[in-house]
């Protein structure tokens, strides 16, 4: 039994769960996945982490319909290239949406789902994915609460 | 001093099925199901989430809420659960990794059947009393698992609940007051390696869930001097929503106080997250100076009460973060065999 994912899945562990990268406080550019240096302004470079937020837009994207082992249980899946609003670009999975209603342009945002598991009894590795952005929950607590007024609160449909 | 809930989240899985559609497959007649159940659908988790992903994104709208918790001030993480993705290995440690806590901060997996998750706020509010830490998160997470064509398979679900417990003028809804009720009980498990709980049928109604659930909170009414007419609201746990409509009558309290944190009918039992997530769908429409019960049960067998008030705050942080409602009609259906495959019913060949 091979544990030789392990080291890998460690190192990107923390890159992957909150989306942290690199940004240069000298050409003021950000980068995914996290540099040691500046690949732009090289020595003058002055580089910090980022958490970024998460938020971004489909820059590009196309659909798996024939999936390699690890991944062919989720096909017909979304890979998309999401560009982040601090600027840069990441591949990812798009989920909680259908092929059919994915575009060029949609807003997306960050969510944590399992990216893959190493065999039955090895390690699981979770990730970033991206999901539609939907703020409709926004409008709720008005509704929620003129329902209280009137005392209609009922959870059974 | 305050202290109890300063951010609150929740978070279910998209995905539904409906009873007819699991009852079709197993020749059950399903309106009998419906109606012994009251239950219409359950969540189902997609292929890529587990109690891990739930835990986290519930904890993430609790975060949204805590707007004043800065990550270095959290002190433990606790994640009840009976589905944890590892059998040695804790899902708290990830969530506290995802949610950027670490490393200065103790982080643990609670097991007790559906109640793990109210056990890890009583040990956030015991912290926090003590002065050991200025605030703990507590979250119930469960990608519920029914061996196909038993009654458990009608209700299994998937969802979250995640607490932030502190004190101070940012509490929200301050726990005034917890009592538990604990008894060796044979009424559902599943042993280490067992793929699916077993349950001893009608033995989960009187001796099991009625008996903790009605004394625990009765205790908790003697030992605050208080009773059902103080409450503006009660939650209990809700594997189905008959136990509850029928604690609730039990007890004395009006059925209307029930009905908002009744949340099982279109979600299903979420386990760990089932009374918490009732307890979130309360406190999305509570007002400041409204009073709840709530009585979490967990096989095994015991049951946590909590009495909680609502403070001026929750105006302020209410709606920093979807509302459980967003979540119960945010849906999409999968019929009998995409939910087998979502959730690996089928042997690789």
């Amino acid at each position: 039994m091979s544990n030789s994912g392990v080291p890998k899945h460690w190192r990107s562990m923390k890159e992957r769960y909150r989306l942290l990268g690199t940004y240069c406080e000298n050409c003021r550019t950000s980068f995914f996945p996290p540099r040691k240096i500046c690949p732009k302004c090289r020595r003058k470079g002055k580089t910090r982490q980022i958490e970024f937020s998460g938020r971004g837009k489909v820059f590009s994207y196309t659909v798996i319909n024939v999936g390699s082992k690890t991944f062919e249980s989720y096909t017909p899946y979304i890979i998309g290239l999401i560009e982040l609003e601090e600027g840069p670009r990441v591949m990812s999975q798009i989920v909680d949406c259908k092929p059919e209603d994915v575009y060029i342009g949609m807003e997306v945002e960050a969510c944590l789902r399992k990216l893959f598991e190493q065999g039955e009894s090895g390690i699981i590795s979770y990730g970033f994915k991206f999901r539609p952005v939907d703020n409709s929950w926004k409008e709720y607590y008005k509704k929620l609460l003129a329902e209280k007024k009137m005392k209609i609160v009922q959870r059974i449909s | 001093m305050k202290i109890g809930i300063v951010g609150y989240g929740v978070y279910i899985p998209k995905l539904r099925i409906k009873i007819e559609d699991i009852a079709r497959v197993w020749g059950h007649d399903a309106s009998s199901y419906k109606d012994g159940l009251g239950v219409e659908e359950k969540s189902v988790p997609s292929l890529d989430e587990d109690t891990v992903t739930i835990a986290v994104e519930a904890a993430r709208n609790a975060m949204k809420r805590a707007v004043e918790v800065k990550p270095g001030e959290v002190g433990a993480v606790f994640v009840g659960s009976e589905s944890h993705p590892y059998a040695v290995k804790p899902t708290a440690s990830t969530v506290a990794e995802a949610l950027g806590l670490t490393p200065n901060l103790t982080a643990a997996d609670m097991e007790f059947a559906c109640k793990a998750a109210t056990t890890g706020l009583q040990a956030c509010l015991g912290l926090v009393k003590a002065g050991y830490i200025k605030y703990g998160i507590a979250i119930g997470a469960d990608t519920a698992q029914g061996a196909p064509g038993d009654a458990l398979e009608y209700t299994a679900a998937a969802g979250g609940a995640a607490y932030v417990i502190g004190s101070g003028e940012g509490v929200i809804a301050e726990i005034e007051y917890t009592h538990s009720y604990t008894q060796d009980v044979p009424d559902f498990w599943r042993r280490d390696g067992s793929p699916y709980p077993r349950h001893a049928g009608r033995f989960t109604g009187e001796p099991a869930y009625f008996e903790h659930v009605i004394s625990c909170t009765k205790a908790l009414l003697e030992k605050t001097g208080t009773t059902p007419n103080d409450y503006d609201y009660v939650v209990f746990h809700q594997p189905n929503a008959k136990f509850p409509l029928r604690a609730a009558k039990i007890l004395g309290f009006e059925e209307r106080k029930l009905w908002p944190g009744l949340v099982v009918s279109r979600l299903g039992n979420t386990y760990s997250g089932s009374s918490l997530i009732g307890l979130a769908s309360v406190l999305d429409i509570a007002s400041p100076g409204e009073r709840i019960l709530v009585t979490s049960y967990g096989s095994g067998a015991g049951s946590d009460s909590f009495s909680i008030v609502v403070t001026d705050a929750i105006e302020s942080k209410r709606e920093l973060a979807p509302p459980v409602m967003y979540y119960l009609d945010r849906r999409e259906y999968v019929d009998y065999s995409l939910y087998a495959r979502y959730r690996r019913l089928f042997k690789e060949g």
